[in-house]
């Protein structure tokens, strides 16, 4: 094997999801198929390491700057939906349930790893809110405990910002069973019941 | 090693795409940390989250190996991350747990204190007994580290009653009045420090969590540990804040 094929198979390797053994398995497949999948992800990944910014905004990664949803005139520009990284952005944007557009806070609170609000973009957020034009922040925080106490301080700090704040449901997932439930989901699902319509 | 118990999750640290180095609290072994395949998969991480009560089975082939842990949800404390004061009290009482105790060492009351305060808070207990619950909590933890308070008989005349200071420099308790001319200098003792059933109030819970701040900031949150500091203040201010609100305008002194 060429050094070059190494190096690429060690850099494949390197990938989340893959190990030494599926990075050579990745690479044999890419070089058997040079026109239909090895060129075409070079062209991608030189297109995308060509553009690449994280967006002065509302901190998403994407090749322009200011990102395609914070650029959309199609997007609510009066509702904002804060996340903790970009990976729960796209996650959310994948469903396109949400009109709105975005503010990553670039990472949660954490007295574990001395991750404290000046290491988030709480500032920026408070920026946006202050320029006016926003109505609804929605805090989407995961449901740990770390999201948690990081949505309460960030919805303490919007208040009297003149906006509404807003956090995301807990309780039975779809497709949930009761049996397989902690009693955490359960206690949440409960406390959020409402009448059958 | 080989190890059961039910066991208390402090804190659970991300390891390789899968896996999770998780510290445990147990009844008569005091913390043990171990690694739990899979647990960032959408099954265990649930179950890892701090105060949650776990079986967990530690094993390893020699003491000083990082043990492979298998858990079990035994109690979910998860209802405690809805709410803004039992969620930053639990996630600050396990990192500071986990940041400044021996691994290996027995804590048995330490257990059991952290288990009661965060059954307490999942049945509904008052924010003044929770808030409390954490400077008492801070105390103990002291006492755990061999940095404890004596706050049975004052430093200067050895009197019993009317113990109202702590000194910062023996940490002893101080009476009223030997205490008095250097009561700028000294730290306040309100009972809730000294008596377990003792009322308190939110004037008494910012004295005790000054007082217990101090001694915890000088000996235990230094070092590594010294991170956790603004997690402690942004309680502390919280726990301030809660106070205030909680407390009606026509309950308010003056």
């Amino acid at each position: 094997m060429s050094s070059e094929i190494d190096a690429l198979t060690q850099a494949l390797a390197r990938l989340p999801g893959l190990g030494p053994r599926s990075a050579r398995r990745a690479v044999l497949h890419l070089l058997k198929r040079r026109e239909t999948a090895l060129v075409p992800l070079v062209a991608a990944l030189q297109a995308v390491a060509a553009g690449l910014a994280t967006c002065e905004i509302c901190g998403n990664v994407d090749t322009r700057n200011p990102c395609g949803i914070c650029t959309d005139p199609r997007r609510d520009v009066s509702t904002l939906c804060v996340v903790e990284e970009v990976a729960d952005l796209w996650a959310l944007d994948r469903s396109r349930l949400f009109p709105g557009r975005y503010h990553v806070l670039g990472g949660r609170l954490s007295a574990l790893d001395g991750v404290g609000p000046d290491k988030l973009s709480i500032d920026a957020l408070l920026g946006r809110v202050a320029e006016g034009g926003i109505d609804e922040v929605v805090l989407a925080m995961n449901a740990t405990l770390e999201g948690q106490t990081t949505m309460h301080y960030v919805a303490d700090r919007l208040a009297g910002q003149g906006v509404q704040v807003m956090q995301l449901a807990h309780g039975m997932p779809v497709g949930g069973e009761m049996d397989y439930l902690d009693e955490g989901t359960l206690a949440q699902a409960l406390r959020a019941r409402r009448p059958v319509t | 090693m080989h190890l059961t118990a039910t066991a208390l999750v402090l804190t659970a640290l991300p390891h390789g795409e899968h896996g999770a180095v998780v510290r445990f609290l147990t009844p008569a072994d005091g913390m043990h940390a171990g690694y739990v395949r899979g647990g960032r998969s959408r099954k265990i991480r649930p179950v890892l989250q701090p105060g949650n009560a776990v079986a967990v089975e530690l094993r390893s082939r020699i003491d000083t190996q990082l043990a492979a842990a298998t858990v079990e949800l035994v109690t979910s404390r998860a209802g405690l991350a809805f709410d803004r004061l039992t969620a930053a009290i639990t996630e600050y009482l396990a990192t500071l747990t986990a940041a400044v105790l021996d691994e290996g060492t027995p804590a048995p009351r330490l257990h059991a204190a952290l288990d009661a305060l965060l059954d307490a808070m999942a049945a509904g207990t008052s924010p003044e007994q929770a808030a409390a619950g954490v400077a008492r909590y801070e105390l103990l933890l002291l006492a755990e580290r061999g940095f404890g308070l004596d706050l049975d008989s004052c430093a200067a005349t050895g009197a019993r009653e009317d113990l109202i200071y702590v000194s910062p420099k023996s940490a002893q308790a101080v009476s009223a009045g030997a205490g008095a001319p250097y009561a700028a200098k000294l730290l306040p003792l309100p009972a809730l420090l000294r008596d377990p059933r003792a009322a308190a109030d939110w004037p008494d819970i910012a004295a005790a969590l000054r007082t217990t701040g101090w001694f915890l900031e000088r000996d235990l949150l230094t070092g590594a540990a010294a991170s956790l500091r603004p997690a402690r203040a942004r309680l502390v201010a919280l726990i301030d804040a809660t106070g205030i609100t909680t407390v009606a305008p026509q309950d308010a002194p003056g």
